[in-house]
């Protein structure tokens, strides 16, 4: 085991698949010169053809990783999820769509690392936590790591999955520290975190808390913090929101009858509220209080820091959507 | 590969060609010097720790935003990006609310919703700066649209730098105001780099305003470090947008002198731009440039120059003052401003 940096968990993953498969390839915005740090050394050990510094021109080379991706190539594109937007007809019309209506003749490995950097006054057009969106569309899996290990372990999963991925890498766990395990004492040989199977985190029979990305951690600390005032809290991360590992979840409600779930995007139509939906529609009767969404305010990100700290789930907030749970 | 751009010689002064009132000069180096020493101080107080969030310096490129600005009106709109505290004070927005937004208060212009990528001023045609490359061109060509179907006098102007020049926004922006012969101008600020990319890496033509042509409008490459070279360039597309003649492209082909955001640690500048380059970029500084002419053609003296830089680093003083000492929103405030007509939140 050995304690590695949230971003340098990214950087192993890319670098070993890299090594594993010439086809493939990564392309952003200054990746040589690896601006956030993620593409470190990539360009030495790689050469020029397979690290691309491209033009700021998100459309464009989104669709020109999905083109390559279509004729066999195994393109990784780093992007901040705030840019996605520029380049959402690409995502949309054609990575999530293509397989699809061609009738199944498409296959498009192709893997987008989103970075979300909230929390740091980097305000509404830096700080978008955009992944129900695209869990709204069919087509795109969605991977939410919360930790190193699983950010190495699902990213080597993506660029291995047949399908259109996005990574969306929690910005605040950038500089996060864990145990990752080295390659040389596993059974396999290497760390690949398979898609759909949710973790739990904390073991608890009172309250069940999914906790999305970033989430996750702080649920894991109110946890803690419950255990000594003798509450119980099982904490589930998902891992991947799409597929979406249904019966962790439902099982361990069925466990302790109360539903919390931490989500950093914004609560209306956010994980959060699809999780609250399948359980209400799959695990009703196991509940044993309402089902409680702990998500951003309904607002834009404001820069100002006094504002922006209200906006997301944080310790207090988790905290007290447990303990609504257990006034019923 | 190519390279930054060559620069020709160093401190050069101007003969005058065009007739501009030396009031207008006075306030061209007024603002530009009022930029300077904006940047400086925000350079100050973030590193002090002051305020958080990134921060992109804009000097060095003073003489872009201050010439262009100097030939527009206060009924004219202006669009910018990112790199945003210069747009504002070149069109004669306020030190103080912008600093204050810096800090994330409420007398700041957004009230500490928007920060420093986010500086806007509707009271004089500021529609704001956006943190989304090229995002804010399109909205700006919407400003001259509005102005073409309502028969009305005022422009619209959008800044860019030439990293988002590659942006499709950009493109279809120059095609709609071209086919639509729309009072626009498209504004690239060349500072030859976008982040720690060369310009010369990822746009296909030798000069961002060579792309005119392919939108048949005329593009036009200027020495941005020269303020009226760049008021000059600008009021000849004001002229012809004005009398219906439609957009134009200007290039102020420029340089950035501090890296690419504060609070970006990880870029050395070493990696991607060389001392020497920086340096023969700074003989060439827009300030002096601008002092050399007024003081050689007799309009101002040495002292006058020094007077203005001194009074704006008493402004830009007080207007951090002014910064520190009003209050963070409240929290309640976090609500406010989301619809014009308010509906219930979820
Ligand atoms: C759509 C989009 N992609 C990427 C970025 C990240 N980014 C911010 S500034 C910048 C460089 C911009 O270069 P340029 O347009 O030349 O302006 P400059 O910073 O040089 O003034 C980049 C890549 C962004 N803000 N928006
Ligand atoms: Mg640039």
């Amino acid at each position: 085991m050995a304690q590695t940096v949230f971003v340098e968990a990214i950087n192993q993953a890319i670098s070993e698949e890299m090594a594993r498969d010439e086809n493939v390839f990564i392309m952003g915005e200054d990746i040589r010169r690896a601006v956030y740090g993620a593409t470190q050394d990539l360009l030495n050990d790689y050469g020029e053809k397979r690290v691309l510094d491209t033009p700021l021109s998100e459309n464009g080379f989104f669709g020109a990783a999905i083109g390559a991706s279509l004729v066999g190539m195994r393109p990784i594109v780093e992007t901040l999820t705030s840019f996605m937007w520029v380049g959402m007809d690409q995502l949309i019309s054609q990575a999530a769509k293509m397989r699809y209506m061609f009738g199944g003749q498409a296959t498009l490995p192709v893997v987008f690392r989103a970075t979300m950097f909230y929390g740091g006054g980097a305000a509404a057009h830096h700080s978008d936590r955009s992944y129900p969106m695209f869990m709204n569309m069919p087509g795109i899996k969605i991977v939410v790591p919360s930790n190193p290990a699983d950010m190495k372990g699902l990213l080597k999963a993506a660029v291995r999955d047949d399908d259109p991925t996005i990574v969306f890498e929690d910005g605040t766990l950038f500089g996060m520290r864990g145990d990752v395990p080295d390659n040389a004492d596993l059974p396999q040989g290497e760390l690949v975190v398979p898609f759909g199977e949710a973790k739990i985190v904390r073991e608890g029979t009172d309250v069940t808390v999914v906790g999305i990305g970033g989430a996750v951690n702080i649920a894991a600390a109110v946890a803690d913090q419950l255990a000594t005032e003798g509450i119980s809290v099982e904490v589930i991360d998902p891992r991947t929101l799409v597929p979406f590992d249904k019966k962790t979840v439902l099982d361990s409600v069925e466990k302790t009858g109360r539903l919390v779930i931490a989500d950093p995007a914004h609560k209306v139509c956010s994980a959060a509220s699809e999780i609250a939906s399948i359980v209400a529609e799959e695990g009703f009767w196991s509940l044993q209080a309402p089902i409680q969404k702990v998500a951003s305010e309904q607002v834009h990100i404001p820069f100002s820091p006094a504002l922006e700290k209200l906006v997301y789930p944080d310790f207090a907030k988790i905290t007290a959507g447990v303990k609504r749970t257990l006034e019923s | 590969m190519r390279f930054c751009r060559e620069v020709s010689s160093s401190c050069e002064t101007r003969g005058l060609t065009v007739d501009i009132d030396r009031d207008l000069l006075l306030l061209m180096l007024r603002r530009m010097w009022m930029i300077r020493n904006f940047e400086l101080k925000v350079m100050e107080v973030h590193s002090a720790g002051e305020f958080t969030g990134a921060a992109h310096p804009y000097i060095g490129e003073e003489a872009v935003a201050v010439g262009a600005c100097a030939a527009l009106e206060d009924t004219d709109y202006i669009a910018g990006n990112h790199r945003s505290h210069g747009h504002p004070i070149a069109k004669g927005g306020r030190v103080d609310k912008a600093m204050a937004e810096l800090y994330g208060r409420v007398d700041g212009y957004c009230k500490g919703k928007g920060g420093s990528m986010h500086l806007a001023d509707y009271s004089i045609g500021i529609l704001g700066e956006s943190g989304i490359l090229g995002s804010s061109v399109p909205v700006a060509v919407g400003a001259a649209l509005a102005a073409h179907i309502k028969g009305e006098n005022f422009v619209s102007l959008a800044f860019f730098g030439d990293g988002a020049s590659n942006q499709g926004a950009l493109h279809e922006s120059m095609n709609l105001a071209s086919v639509w012969n729309l009072p626009m101008i498209f504004l690239c600020e060349n500072n030859q780099y976008a982040v720690t990319t060369s310009y010369a890496e990822t746009v296909a033509v030798e000069h961002v305003s060579d792309r005119a042509s392919a939108y048949n409008m005329p593009g036009i490459l200027v020495d941005g470090q020269d303020v009226i070279a760049m008021y000059e360039a600008t009021a000849e597309a004001v002229k012809r947008a004005r009398s219906g003649q439609g957009p134009t492209l200007i290039e102020g082909l420029t340089y950035r002198y501090e890296e690419h955001s504060l609070g970006l640690g990880r870029v050395r500048r070493g990696e991607y731009r060389t001392e020497e380059e920086i340096e023969s970029w700074r003989k060439r500084d827009p300030l002096t440039i601008l002092e050399g002419t007024l003081i050689s053609q007799g309009m101002a003296t040495r002292e006058e120059c020094d007077a203005i830089n001194a009074e704006t680093v008493d402004e830009v003083e007080k207007a951090t003052e002014f910064a520190r000492n009003s209050p963070f929103p409240k929290p309640e405030e976090l609500f406010d401003d989301m619809w014009a007509n308010p509906i219930p939140f979820p």
